[in-house]
């Protein structure tokens, strides 16, 4: 009890940085299941029976630490903090993301952002960003509520066309470029991460959906599961 | 299907990424409680409906979240000019 | 039959490929390339139809999109039954099966066509309003008569297999139309390196260029046309779009094309193949080289199968190697027709004479014809036509200079196939669908786009240029204007423009409607519109009734409103209109055209939006342990929450009360991971929750949780929850499932828009945890065997919260409750949801643990009287009409949402509707919900109604029906009686109370 409603210490050099928030670590062991929001569509067999060849191939990087933070680029405490734990700046030109290793930073709204680390990272990156970080900002772990999809192949532009409004030609969509828009029915953060491939992150409750509509949108090129 | 300029993420969007969001620059009295009911009846009900420029306010609803106000020609539905909260417009009608 | 109209050679089909299709059951012989249209005038089929008022027999007109007759049922199947196909635009496939869609039992031998004799007359203009409005009960007989006789077609009665498909764009330069003009534009646009699409309705590129005997740069205009093709097929950012209609050109430059992509090759998609494909495409700028459709010209019984528009005899001619007949009249008012009766006699035909209105027409084509010996008739027209099934002759008569009289005597000549022509109408329709009107001119004696707001250029044909080498001229210019308008400089340089001769062309004659000898309305008919059977004589009648404006005349005769829109006769139709009422045709205005231009199929409309996709379908993490439990669903928002977990031969009302004691007895489990849930982070949160909840946050400690309602600014109840205080500056707030979105934008509205200075910042985390809802006096000890944190009562109360771990799995636990027992929510990171409930399940099998859904949870809240925000509230509502005073506090320094909408008089006036609970005095009664409540169920009608019925069940656990409703005055009039009469006739009486049914002392969840 004590430790997570307990205010946060004070640092003795930032006395700006009085953040009362409730801090958890979310994540459980090894022996508790641990299931992503696509769980029960079963990719893994899908990947090993399914298709080897298509035009399209979808994976789900699952279980990843997602954490939204918010503050404003006028508060230099809060972007200083967010260079010394991460150990690059947040990408403050609308649209555009960093990846460094295994982390990767997406703009959202001028004044967020979306960190993806690796799931077990979440809780300490929260810790090590609260305590960098000054001034007015917010962080919150979002890694069980959304799933990343990769779309990947000759054809995942097409897919793309026909799942989101958004201009997905490379004169508008350069790799790196990230936008939130329109995905079918639902919506998605939509990241171009190579040439041929894009990263979709979808919220939970909408993955189900989303893997419904993938599979019907790819099916004239051929969709191709990987685990 | 408007094609509108999201004065946040800094580019044009689909109209299906946008909630309209009724008439702009309705501020909330400083101070409702002495407000009459006259004239708290015109902040919650009464709205423009000109014929012509009309600034609106609309919400990224689907990208970045931000709310926004755009001057639009409610004749030819021509976006006149798209600026943030807090702005003032510079396109305005005549009389206004 | 045989082929018997076919030529021996020419034309763009492939004689090699011969291809067998079913028109009204039988079967006949096509060839690749062949649109139906082409293929049945091979084969001598004269009557495609029969005409919808008058029943008249009817055949096919023209060529293209504007073809108003012969509109056909396709489909060998019933699940691939198309109507409203038009058969000049359906290419032939090998197994086409079609059917006329009017005329029963078929075309040739019309049994209507004696009602439709006496049903002409009865169908004067304005039928509509005069015959069949009244009786109002005769109207379903009335409509089904009119939807038959309408030749609308048949839907399929079973489903579609196949696939439809929509994909977005974005391109520098849209041109729609891949004419001449089309061509050359896209040809300099692509050149610059812009993105460019180029769409065109036929399956060909090429437009006029494919049936033209005009030549371009010295060769075939077919050879450019080829050569262009390929250019543009090697340009990496040009999309090609052929058998695609742009249908639509809405706001913004954002235009939709529907793409037929399969409907040329079979009565079905080959497998893994999309049908037809809707492009919604988002421009910069756009290029209309639409082109325009030929007039024909109004004359008596032009209708006659046989009489046909001249530019689609020589298509039929030149493209397909149809001739469609054997003697022709050429009736025209301009030089450019003449070709026709060129094309007729190249194709080895008789010209029984060409009768040109004009008293003396001169230019080259007109020479040509009088060099080759054509019977050349100046200064006259064909009056009227002989025939019935075909026609056999004409009658022409002189007319004087301005073509409003006969003015000599007539004489008769034999043929059976009369062209006319009485000039170009530009295709506007696309620049009318974005609000511009269209601007006569007298030079081209047609309608051309007005002004207009978009991002939009117009080449060729559409602004009334239609000499071949001004077109091409004027294509290039604007496909360069429009990608340099676009960023890309330069595009006009080094333009090799595509040359063609001039043809030197006298002026034409602006004439529509030809004299009779008799007046208009005592002459044979002479039709305007074909597809519903307007005709001049009825649109003269509609002026002299008073109808002076021309969309009113449109609406009284029912011009242009077919599946056509009136391409081929709405012009015509202005121009009688125009002189009738002694006006010229800008005085008299035109009507404008609307999305669609041509049918389009639902299919292409919903594309992958059907059947599972229809609509977004949410699901927790626990889904698939309801669906294995058996459980029935309830929409909610887009979610799937579990409904109730019937058991094998359970009814609905047994699940519902099993479950319901279960919970009242043991404990029960509610997946409630669907409420919305808020983070809210910053050191202002807790001053933002005073302004935009109606009670108090100030004191609220860490650790705990209290309910909150919010207002909207008029003071009426529109959301509810709990929000918790996680840390001194760190909440977390609940709202009703279907209000979460709605309720956080509302927050980000007054963070942004009015308290921007406050340090706040709200994220979703909806879907973030995974909520599972343990109720009932046995929640503890099960809760207890999962958890370390310390469950005891004196430490743990009602409204704390604790985290802690549950089955190992770190996790918040709310002491909350919406059923009014001892309860405990517990929220795990939604990776663990099910893990965490499979494990309660492990646990709980010793309690009866019980799940349940949203019924039962209904009914246990309604037992309690605690409301739905949007179920017993409904934007009309005070806090205060819901009996809940206590949740509203006007101590707070800051006039919260919906303070100063409270103070209004009226919400304070006496009277007002309040929430109470209902008791019916048969407990087995439920009362309907919706009902309203009478204090005199004898009072004669209309009743005075106090109120209705916002929630009601049958409740097991007290063993009588329960209910909750509005009733004026209610909270002062408990233990009076109500009455809710009926659709039946009865009347349930019952007893206003209190609506906390159990325990009102709330004991159970404070244990």
């Amino acid at each position: 009890m004590s430790e997570m409603i307990a205010p946060e210490k004070v640092a003795a050099n930032k006395p700006e940085a009085v953040q009362e928030v409730a801090r958890m670590n979310q994540l459980a062991g090894p022996a508790q299941r641990a299931e992503s929001p696509l769980h029960h569509a079963d990719l893994g067999t899908i990947a090993q029976k399914g298709p080897k060849n298509g035009g399209v191939t979808l994976q789900e990087h699952k279980l990843l630490g997602h954490l939204v933070i918010r503050g404003s680029q006028d508060n230099q405490a809060f972007l200083a903090g967010a260079r010394e734990a991460l150990g690059f700046d947040l990408p403050t030109a609308p649209l555009s993301s960093v990846q460094q290793g295994d982390r990767s930073v997406r703009w959202i709204s001028p004044d967020e952002w979306l960190l993806i680390v690796p799931g077990e990272e979440a809780f300490d990156v929260e810790e090590q960003l609260r305590a960098a970080m000054g001034g007015h900002f917010a962080i919150v772990n979002v890694s069980g509520g959304q799933t990343v999809l990769e779309l990947s192949g000759p054809e995942a532009r097409s897919v793309l066309k026909k799942s989101t409004p958004y201009d997905v030609h490379d004169r508008n969509f350069p790799v790196g470029k990230v936008v939130t828009s329109v995905f079918a029915k639902t919506q998605a953060v939509i990241r171009r991460t190579g040439e041929q491939s894009w990263e979709l992150v979808i919220r939970r409750s909408f993955a189900d959906y989303a893997w419904l509509w993938l599979q019907d949108a790819s099916a004239e090129y051929g969709l191709v599961v990987k685990a | 299907m408007f094609y509108i300029y999201c004065p946040h993420c800094g580019e044009h969007r689909e109209e299906e990424e946008f909630h309209a969001k009724g008439q702009a620059h309705i501020a909330r009295p400083a101070d409702p409680d002495s407000c009459s009911d006259k004239e708290w009846g015109e902040y919650l009900y009464f709205r423009k409906n000109p014929r012509g420029l009309h600034h609106e306010m609309w919400v990224h609803a689907a990208g970045c979240r931000k709310f926004f106000n755009v001057t639009r020609d409610t004749v030819s539905y021509e976006i006149k000019e798209v600026y943030k909260i807090g702005e003032r417009p510079s396109v305005v009608a005549a009389g206004n | 039959m045989s082929q018997k109209n076919r030529l021996a050679s020419g034309g763009r089909i492939d004689r090699s490929k011969p291809l067998r299709f079913k028109y009204n059951g039988r079967e006949y012989q096509g060839y690749q390339g062949d649109t139906l249209a082409s293929a049945l005038l091979a084969n001598g089929v004269d009557v495609i139809g029969r005409s919808f008022k008058y029943s008249r027999p009817r055949g096919i007109v023209a060529a293209g999109a504007e073809e108003p007759n012969a509109v056909l049922q396709l489909g060998a199947t019933e699940a691939t039954q198309v109507p409203n196909v038009r058969a000049t635009q359906q290419e032939l496939f090998g197994g086409l099966v079609s059917s006329a869609t009017n005329g029963w039992p078929n075309a040739d031998m019309d049994l209507m066509s004696y009602v439709g004799k006496v049903g002409g007359r009865m169908m004067p203009p304005g039928f509509y309003y005069k015959t069949f409005m009244y009786p109002q009960s005769m109207w379903e007989t009335y409509e089904k008569f009119i939807r038959k006789a309408a030749g609308l077609g048949r839907s399929p009665l079973e489903n579609d297999p196949d696939t439809y498909d929509k994909i977005n764009h974005h391109c520098d330069v849209m041109i729609v139309g891949a004419g001449p003009a089309g061509l050359a534009a896209a040809l300099v646009a692509a050149r610059s390196g812009a993105r460019v699409i180029l769409a065109d309705e036929q399956n060909e590129f090429g437009g006029s260029l494919l049936h033209s005997r005009e030549k371009i740069n010295g060769r075939p205009a077919a050879n450019w046309v080829a050569e262009t093709v390929a250019e543009l097929e090697k340009h990496p950012e040009v999309l090609l779009l052929p058998r695609s209609t742009v249908n639509g050109y809405h706001d913004h430059n954002f235009l939709t094309i529907h793409q037929r992509c399969t409907d040329h090759v079979a009565d079905q998609a080959p497998k893994g193949q999309v049908r037809q494909r809707m492009h919604r495409v988002r421009a910069n700028w756009v290029v209309l080289a639409t082109g325009a459709h030929e007039r024909p010209l109004v004359y008596g019984n032009n209708d006659v199968p046989g009489c046909m528009v001249a530019s689609a005899v020589s298509t039929y001619i030149n493209r397909y190697g149809v001739v469609p007949g054997n003697e022709l009249v050429l009736m025209t008012t301009n030089d450019y027709a003449y070709q026709t009766a060129l094309d007729w006699a190249d194709a080895g035909r008789k010209v029984v004479a060409i009768v040109d209105t004009r008293q003396n027409p001169k230019g080259a084509r007109i020479e040509e014809a009088r060099k080759r010996g054509l019977n050349v008739i100046t200064g006259s027209a064909v009056i009227e036509v002989q025939g019935s099934k075909r026609v056999s002759g004409v009658s022409v008569a002189p007319i004087d200079a301005r073509g409003d009289k006969v003015t000599g005597s007539v004489q008769r000549l034999s043929c059976d196939t009369v062209a006319s022509s009485g000039g170009w109408s530009p295709v506007i329709h696309l620049s009318c669908h974005t609000g511009s009107r269209p601007e006569w001119r007298d030079d081209i004696i047609g309608f051309v786009p007005g002004k207009t707001v978009q991002r939009q250029l117009t080449a060729g044909g559409i602004n009334g240029t239609y000499s071949l080498r001004k077109v091409l001229e004027e294509g290039a210019r604007t496909g360069a204007q429009a990608a340099e308008s676009a960023g890309f400089a330069d595009a006009a340089k080094g333009i090799a423009l595509p040359l063609s001769e001039e043809v030197q062309e006298g002026p034409a004659m602006a004439l529509f409607h030809i004299p009779h000898t008799k007046p208009t309305a005592r002459a044979p008919k002479q039709f305007v519109d074909f597809q519903n059977d307007v005709t001049a004589s009825g649109i003269e009648l509609a002026t002299r009734e008073g109808f002076e404006s021309i969309e009113h005349v449109k609406r009284y005769t029912a011009m242009g409103f077919g599946t056509d829109q009136g391409k081929l006769g709405n012009i015509n139709g202005m121009a009688i209109a125009a002189k009738s009422l002694n006006q010229t045709i800008p005085q008299t205005g035109t009507t404008i055209f609307r999305p669609n231009y041509t049918p389009i199929t639902f299919g292409a409309i919903a594309g992958r939006d059907c059947g599972e996709l229809f609509d977004v379908k949410r699901y927790s993490a626990m889904h698939r342990w309801h669906v294995e439990h058996g459980a029935l669903f309830e929409d909610v928002g887009n979610w799937k929450r579990p409904w109730y977990f019937p058991k094998a031969g359970e009814s609905m009302q047994d699940a519902l009360d099993r479950e319901c004691k279960a919970t009242r007895e043991s404990v029960g489990i509610l997946d409630a991971s669907t409420l919305g849930k808020i983070d809210i982070q910053g050191k202002d949160a807790r001053e933002f929750l005073a302004r935009v909840y109606t009670n108090a946050w100030a004191k609220l400690g860490v650790g705990k949780c209290r309910y909150g309602l919010m207002c909207g600014e008029d003071g009426m109840v529109f959301d509810d929850g709990v929000t918790s205080c996680l840390a001194e500056n760190h909440f977390l707030m609940t709202t009703t499932t279907g209000g979460a979105a709605r309720v956080l934008e509302w927050l980000e509205l007054y963070h942004q828009t009015e308290w921007p200075e406050m340090e706040v910042y709200f994220n979703t985390v909806t879907d973030q945890w995974a909520t599972m809802t343990i109720s009932g006096p046995n929640s503890r000890k099960l809760l207890a065997e999962l958890t370390d944190i310390d469950l005891d009562g004196d430490s743990f109360k009602f409204m704390d919260w604790r985290q802690g771990k549950v089955a190992g799995v770190p996790a918040r636990v709310f002491r909350i409750s919406f059923t009014g027992e001892l309860s405990y929510e517990i929220n795990v990171q939604a990776n663990y949801g099910l893990y965490v409930w499979e494990k309660l399940f492990e646990h709980g099998a010793k309690f009866n643990l019980t799940p349940y859904g949203t019924e039962t949870m209904h009914v246990l809240r309604a037992e309690k009287g605690f409301i739905i925000a949007g179920q017993d509230t409904d934007g009309s509502v005070t806090p205060i009409d819901l009996g809940m005073s206590w949740c509203v506090s006007n101590n707070k320094p800051f006039s919260y949402i919906g303070k100063r909408g409270m103070a209004r008089e009226d919400c304070n006036r006496p009277n007002r509707k309040q929430l109470v609970g209902l008791k019916a005095k048969d407990p087995k009664k439920v009362i309907p919900e919706g009902s309203q409540a009478v204090d005199d169920p004898k009072q004669p009608l209309p009743m005075k109604m106090l109120g209705h019925v916002t929630s009601s069940y049958y409740s097991a656990n007290l063993g009588h029906s329960i209910a909750m409703g509005m009733i004026r005055d209610g909270h002062n009039r408990m233990g009076e009686t109500v009455y809710y009469p009926q659709a039946d006739g009865s009347v349930i009486e019952a007893e206003i109370c209190s609506p906390i049914f159990l325990d009102p002392k709330g004991e159970r969840q404070n244990v």
